[in-house]
């Protein structure tokens, strides 16, 4: 049991991660990683809606039939994420505007409906929600770290407006260079595509490095295994 | 007239949904491996695009308003989408089947394109009339079909290209959209 935890977690975080590997819930990741905060907002929030829908995704398994599947999925997942919705609004009204549409666009991430599909509706509930959990700490990662080095190469400060998401956080953010001129590309569209390019090439060149170490067995749940064919 | 023709310019070029709205992302890396296949996707997402936006106007402005039930947008959207896509599906297996078998394959899919559902939440928050939503939707599909088929075509080319190790894959096909995004960026200001 522990050895299967340990691999689902290391399968979500690193080896399967589901923005860089599988590049599934690119919208999002793009979006929003202009700046930190707004990174960690739709990123735990994308936690939030995975844990929940797979929690309840592998508690109603053996009830669906199989041709209704996905539409119950998809129904569960909306249902969650409209929930984040209206509690985003209720507590962060700032945070709510900032993300704009991407927080009701959680429902077309790939991310989530690919685990519910392949993983919770398989699966008993504990192995399900670490799944979830670890799955959406990979994306969240990513996230946070694509939108800290474009906030920082774009401004030369990290965590700005951070109240939005803690109400007592100074709204200044760090900053890392005075006198710092910005390299405003970054914070623009084109930059969220050339940082996530140069992201997953460090990715690559990580792998390789590991890959040359004496590999372990694997060990792995069913399901688990993921791989995005890119055609 | 003119306003339709802004909407429609600024949705395809100005605003292009994939490059600098990011949105309809995954079948942009996904299906952009071969022309073909990009063009096939490209004619199914303009006709179901156009199609979601007028109905999910339609539920909106005549279900969920005089309800008093916004708040379920998200859920009643993503239902109305996939009962379009079905519907296309079944419709066109009886009509035409030699349109079915050429783009049947890729109707499933549209149901999780987001910029589907991003252009449905879209036209309610700029408040678009029925005609401006069903245009908002022909030039998101438009403007996605373009840069689709555009990028399939560098796509193709890359494939024979010497590409450094770390960069093949995914990686440079995110600096080439890198790229096409900067080019973009020049129609900004064209249209308020």
């Amino acid at each position: 049991m522990a050895e299967s935890a340990r691999q689902l977690s290391l399968q979500g975080l690193w080896y399967n991660n589901a923005a860089l590997v599988q590049l599934l819930g690119l919208c999002p990741l793009l979006a929003v990683s202009n700046t930190a905060v707004n990174a960690l907002g739709l990123g735990l929030a994308t936690i939030f809606v995975l844990v929940c829908s797979s929690a309840l995704v592998s508690l109603v398994r053996h009830q669906l039939l199989p041709a209704i599947r996905l539409p119950v999925f998809v129904l569960i997942i909306a249902g969650f994420t409209t929930c984040v919705e209206l509690l985003l609004r209720a507590y962060s009204l700032e945070l709510f505007q900032a993300l704009g549409i991407f927080i009701p666009l959680i429902v077309t991430n790939c991310t989530i409906l690919g685990r519910a599909e392949s993983f919770a509706s398989k699966n008993p509930l504990g192995p399900a929600i670490l799944d979830g959990l670890m799955t959406g700490i990979g994306f969240a990662a990513v996230l946070l770290v694509l939108g800290l080095l474009r906030e920082l190469a774009g401004t030369g400060v990290v965590f700005a407006n951070m109240n939005r998401l803690v109400p007592f956080a100074n709204n200044e953010g760090v900053v890392l260079f005075t006198h710092y001129k910005p390299f405003l590309l970054a914070i623009l569209p084109p930059g969220a595509f050339l940082f996530m390019g140069l992201l997953i090439a460090l990715k690559n060149i990580l792998d390789k490095k590991l890959a040359s170490r004496p590999q372990e067995t694997e060990n792995v749940a069913p399901g688990s295994k993921r791989v995005r064919p890119l055609a | 007239m003119t306003d339709i023709f802004l909407i429609l310019v600024g949705a395809i070029l100005v605003n292009n949904f994939v490059l600098t709205q990011f949105l309809g992302l995954c079948p942009f890396m996904g299906v952009s491996g071969k022309v073909e296949t990009a063009v096939g996707m490209s004619a199914a997402t303009i006709f179901v695009l156009t199609l979601a936006s007028a109905c999910s106007y339609i539920v909106y402005h005549y279900l969920l308003l005089p309800l008093g039930l916004e708040y379920l947008r998200t859920i009643s959207f993503i239902v109305v989408i996939a009962a379009v896509v079905s519907a296309t599906e079944m419709i066109m297996q009886f009509t035409s089947p030699f349109l079915y078998r050429i783009l049947g394959i890729f109707l499933p899919l549209i149901t999780s394109n987001c910029a589907v559902l991003g252009v449905a939440l879209l036209n309610i928050n700029q408040s678009h009339t029925f005609i401006e939503s069903v245009f908002y939707g022909l030039g998101a599909a438009v403007g996605f079909s373009l840069v689709l088929v555009l990028f399939s075509a560098m796509r193709e080319k890359l494939d024979q290209c010497d590409i450094p190790e770390p960069f093949q894959g995914p990686a440079i096909a995110m600096i080439t959209a890198g790229l096409m995004s900067l080019t973009f960026m020049g129609f900004t200001g064209m249209v308020q």
